[in-house]
């Protein structure tokens, strides 16, 4: 079964700017997928119109089998929201937030209570509870919305780049979490920009550029996609050129550092053998860039050719 | 209203009473200290001087007007208020994304300034024993118009945050409004003192007419027919909730 099925989604603002011409997206339900693109692409507004929090200018939204016309409600109790932006009552204590927003999805409160518990523990916030909202820090007050957005247990979370702002330590703690989550049946769609984050978490991906679905994939065959790696090569010695070298093209960056292009699954000792046999002596290396960010960069610049923008 | 409807209500409701009774310094005791400052310059001072109103001591006169006047205000600007900081935080959100349907958030945010007006009508009414001598006429008549023009002021509130734009925008409508609406509505003078043609003007304000029927409720003596009075709080307050409602569903200031 799908968790969320979109068809021939269209928005357009009310101040004329068109920032959906025409979506469709599907994802299956128990799926960890990321919605990928540049600023302005248009992801939270599709994440919006899912929510009910920006109205459609056309197309059709389901979620679990509900149209989000026909049956919003249905809709909306599915659905766990994690906004980009903080959009709680700073004034008003953590628990509480919690408390009351399983009200709002119609848990009474002794059991709104234990729910909230629970969830602020899960997200180390129990201790917290007490304090208002806005005296968190902000990596805090992220999964504060996290919690907040799971107090009603729902079957799909779709989180709007959750861990913007929060420190590697913490990152790789959410990771874990919401993998914890999305094995424990919870369909996860998020949006980043940290590539490494969709790359390490998610299973499939959209790259949404410019209001149009410019990829989708399953991200092994994404990756698999990417035949070419490049590596950089610190040098011992400065280099007036390049030594030539069968199977990899080799290019000087600046005297002590040379970058190596090959096809994925090129021997590396091949290279190394390549090296020493022509006296260059390397010190160290690292990856040119990570592999979906290349891709990435692809999609979105040959979109923008395409469509004869910037 | 089914279970989860009616939690979810109950939710809004204790969160807004709560949001009151937490600030009570800035919502609840001001119209208190007005109340009492009206009394002890109108009523002992100014009043002692002024003959009968309607058959009442000048200080009884003038009770009921300033209980509803204080109702009107405080139902009124709970919830613009209230809903304007949802909205302007954004924490509306979070009520947009739950499965409440639009008519549940608006009897929420309409109950909050119901309770407003109820906790600040019970204070000022309480401090009007002090000064003065009033009984109770009719309960039914009493309570009806003042729960019923707590509700209408709640519903106008929350149409003008929907409005509302900026923090200014909330106050342009009590001031320019509301306040001469009130003090023009014969909370301080029986419209019989007026000359021909304004006591006709005067007829076309609404307030007259709930503050008329809730003397009548206290006192016992109106310048209006009570069924009017009811037919005219009860025809705008579905008039605004429908438009309320309106309003709410379509998202005009909340979604974009
Ligand atoms: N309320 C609004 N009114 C008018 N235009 C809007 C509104 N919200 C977003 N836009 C515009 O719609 C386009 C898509 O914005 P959106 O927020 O969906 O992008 P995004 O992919 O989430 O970007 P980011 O990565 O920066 O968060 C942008 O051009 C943006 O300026
Ligand atoms: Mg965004």
């Amino acid at each position: 079964m799908n968790a969320l099925t979109i068809r021939n989604l269209e928005k357009t603002y009310g101040n004329g700017l068109r920032a959906l011409s025409g979506i469709d997206l599907d994802v299956e339900e128990g799926d960890f997928f990321a919605l990928l693109g540049p600023n302005g692409a248009g992801k939270s507004t599709t994440i919006g119109i899912i929510c009910s929090l920006v109205n459609k200018s056309a197309g059709r939204v389901e979620v679990f089998g509900h149209d989000l016309d026909r049956a919003p409600e249905e809709v909306k109790a599915c659905i766990g929201y994690v906004p980009q932006e903080f959009n709680f009552n700073p004034f008003e204590p953590v628990g509480e937030i919690v408390i009351n927003q399983a009200g709002y999805y119609g848990i009474a409160r002794p059991e709104a209570r234990r729910r909230a518990e629970g969830c602020l523990r899960q997200l180390e916030l129990w201790e917290r509870r007490e304090s208002q909202a806005r005296s968190l820090s902000g990596g805090m007050k992220r999964r504060l919305m996290i919690a907040r957005a799971l107090v009603h247990r729902p079957r799909l979370l779709i989180l709007d780049e959750p861990t913007a702002g929060v420190d590697i330590e913490i990152r790789r703690s959410m990771w874990d979490f919401l993998r914890n989550i999305n094995v424990d049946g919870t369909t996860v769609i998020l949006t980043t920009h940290y590539l490494e984050e969709a790359e390490s978490l998610c299973r499939n991906i959209a790259i949404i550029n410019d209001g149009r679905i410019a990829e989708r994939a399953a991200m092994h065959e994404m990756l698999r996609r990417l035949h070419q790696e490049d590596i950089i090569l610190d040098l011992a010695a400065p280099l007036n050129e390049a030594p030539p070298l069968r199977g990899v093209r080799l290019r000087l960056l600046d005297p002590t550092t040379l970058e190596a292009c090959m096809e994925q699954g090129h021997d590396l000792n091949d290279l190394f053998a390549g090296l020493q046999a022509a006296r260059v002596s390397v010190v160290s290396m690292r990856n040119r860039q990570n592999r979906l960010e290349k891709l990435f960069l692809e999609r979105v610049s040959q979109h923008r050719i395409e469509g004869g923008g910037v | 209203m089914s279970h989860s409807y009616r939690v979810a209500f109950q939710t809004l409701v204790a969160k807004e009473f709560l949001r009151f009774i937490r600030i009570w310094v800035q919502t609840v005791l001001p119209p208190a200290i007005t109340t009492a400052l009206y009394f002890v310059i109108f009523g002992t001072l100014i009043g002692s001087q002024l003959g009968e109103m309607d058959g009442y001591r000048y200080v009884d006169f003038i009770v009921p007007g300033l209980i509803l006047m204080s109702v009107i205000s405080n139902s009124y600007a709970n919830v613009v208020s209230s809903f304007y900081q949802a909205k302007y935080q954004r924490n509306v959100e979070e009520m947009l994304v739950a499965p409440i349907p639009a008519w549940v958030i608006l009897a929420g945010y309409v109950s909050g300034g119901v309770a407003r007006g109820v906790v600040v009508g019970v204070l000022v009414t309480g401090v009007s024993l002090f000064f003065s001598d009033v009984g109770v006429h009719s309960y039914t008549v009493s309570l009806a118009v003042f729960v019923l023009t707590s509700i209408l002021f709640s519903l106008a509130g929350f149409i003008n945050a929907v409005f509302a734009n900026s923090f200014d925008d909330i106050s342009i409508i009590p001031t320019f409004v509301l306040t001469p609406l009130t003090y023009l509505g014969g909370v301080f003078y029986s419209i019989e003192l007026l000359p021909e043609v304004w006591q006709q003007i005067s007829l076309a304000n609404p307030v007259l007419y709930m503050v008329n029927a809730f003397r009548f409720g206290l006192l016992g003596v109106s310048d209006i027919p009570l069924w009017i009075a009811f037919l005219i709080i009860v025809g705008f307050i579905l008039l605004l909730f429908a438009f309320a409602l309106h309003l709410l569903k379509k998202g005009v200031g909340i979604k974009s």
